[in-house]
């Protein structure tokens, strides 16, 4: 079947079997394999992306339903010049990564819930991310990365309009 | 694990569902939020022909107010009935559904239809007397949720039958509590109390194979007892199974504390 969708802005078109799940179709027919798949039942969120702004187990939908949509991946999180966006930046700092398997995941549900809630503080930090399964961290580094990326977006908002050239 | 091959059909009407089902003989499967059928698929416990993606059919994703309930439409996400401030029992109970990302993607009539003894919505809707509206090949037909819920994922939808919508009336009072292992596991015991036309229901999901009303604690309550021994007589009532999360005893001990919380969060002592 054919579906078109558009992943982090470039539309992509293509031919699938009903029952390509929407992570295989990005990682293996889209060359994106930041998104990582574990499980593949919903249970570990690795394969969690964005689909129209609202997160989702890229493993429990069928890329036929995409068709149409608009996919944020975690590819989409680097800014120009292969810059680290914040929420990046800050696994990097606070040690929100080990082996790095869940991050892609982490990083898109972080990213939906600092978009929504700037400020979220620490416990609904761990609530929201509850859905995603890390066996390295221990989730400590993890809540402090994602705590001090809010922190850091909501300086970057508060910039006066004139800094940006 | 990948799913084994199937049709994909995108349905744009309920009767277009109904015709495919119809057409499938008993060999096709609603796909909506995805959220337990894929799951399923994925690790080959059903192999249907045909799947009927309902997720595009207008008009079946929202919450409406009618006279003493709420129409919610069997489209509707976990996370609108969370956000949704008609109906405050059904907003607290789908907080509990899951984690953000199911939530996003799963609506209450897969909830509904699906019939897990662990979900909370079906213990909602026992809880409340909600109505379920089918539609099938033979017509519309409306059944209560007691009449649906049969047996642990087994209902009395036809092969062919799409839930429409669910009506939920509102309680006068109510209280709800659940305990889960982590935030967003699915619940080993769930509590519900409603106050329904001046009497007080006391429901129990994740202690049997449906739902069940705990009817010698309620009678406790109408007999003036007090809500600590409402909940003793309840969790004495119950039968519930042990499983690798917890055994019998464990069970009804947490059932015991899950409906005092219940009950206290609806004003009863
Ligand atoms: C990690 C994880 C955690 C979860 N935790 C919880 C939890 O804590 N509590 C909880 O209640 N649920 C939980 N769920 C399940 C979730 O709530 C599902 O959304 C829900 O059980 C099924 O809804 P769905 O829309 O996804 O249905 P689907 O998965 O699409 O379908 C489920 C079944 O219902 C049938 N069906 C769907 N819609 C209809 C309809 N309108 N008419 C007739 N038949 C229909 C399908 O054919 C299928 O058999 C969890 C799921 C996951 C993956
Ligand atoms: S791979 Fe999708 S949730 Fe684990
Ligand atoms: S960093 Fe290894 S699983 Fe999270």
């Amino acid at each position: 079947m054919d579906v078109t969708f558009t992943v982090n802005g470039d539309r992509m078109r293509l031919d699938v079997e009903p029952r390509r799940t929407l992570a295989d179709a990005l990682r293996e027919d889209c060359g994106l394999t930041g998104t990582h798949l574990g499980c593949e039942h919903g249970v570990c969120g690795a394969c969690t992306v964005l689909v129209d702004g609202e997160p989702a187990r890229a493993c429990l939908m069928f890329a036929v339903q995409a068709d149409g949509s608009s996919l944020t991946t975690v590819e989409g999180l680097e800014g120009q010049d292969s810059e680290l966006h914040p929420l990046q930046e800050a696994f990097v700092t606070h040690h929100g990564l080990q082996c790095g398997f869940c991050t892609p995941g982490m990083l898109m549900s972080a990213l939906h819930l600092l978009d929504n809630d700037p400020e979220p503080g620490r416990e609904k930090i761990r609530e929201e991310m509850s859905g995603n399964i890390c066996r390295c961290t221990g989730y400590q580094g993890i809540v402090d990365a994602i705590e001090a990326a809010g922190e850091s977006l909501r300086e970057v908002d508060a910039e006066p309009a004139e800094a940006s050239p | 694990m990948k799913c084994a091959p199937f049709d994909y059909v995108r349905a744009s009407s309920v009767e277009e569902v109904v015709k495919t089902l119809a057409e499938a003989d008993g060999d096709g499967k609603i796909l909506a939020g995805g959220q337990s059928l894929v799951p399923v698929l994925a690790l080959r416990m059903a192999r249907p022909s045909v799947l009927v993606d309902v997720n595009r059919i207008p008009g079946l994703g929202s919450v409406r107010p009618v006279d003493g309930a709420v129409e919610v439409g069997a489209l509707t996400r976990h996370s609108r009935l969370a956000a949704q401030t008609h109906h405050p029992l059904l907003a607290e109970t789908a907080k509990w559904i899951g984690h953000t990302a199911i939530r996003t993607r799963g609506t209450a009539g897969g909830s509904i239809a699906h019939a897990d003894p662990a979900a909370e919505l079906p213990v909602v809707a026992v809880a409340t007397g909600a109505t379920v509206s089918i539609a099938g090949s033979g017509g519309v037909r409306t059944v209560t949720a007691d009449e649906l819920f049969v047996s642990a994922l087994v209902t009395s939808l036809d092969d062919d039958e799409m839930i429409t919508g669910i009506r939920f009336p509102q309680p006068t009072r109510w209280g709800f509590a659940e305990f889960a292992r982590r935030h967003g596991d699915f619940a080993l015991v769930t509590a519900v109390v409603t106050e329904i036309d001046d009497a007080v229901r006391i429901t129990v999901g994740g202690v049997g194979a449906v739902p069940v009303r705990a009817e010698a604690g309620e009678r406790v309550l109408a007999d003036g007892g007090t809500a600590r021994e409402a909940a003793a007589a309840a969790s004495a009532e119950i039968d519930p199974t042990a499983d690798l999360h917890g055994s019998a005893p464990f069970r009804r001990a947490i059932a015991a504390e899950m409906i005092r919380r219940a009950l206290a969060q609806a004003g009863i002592q």
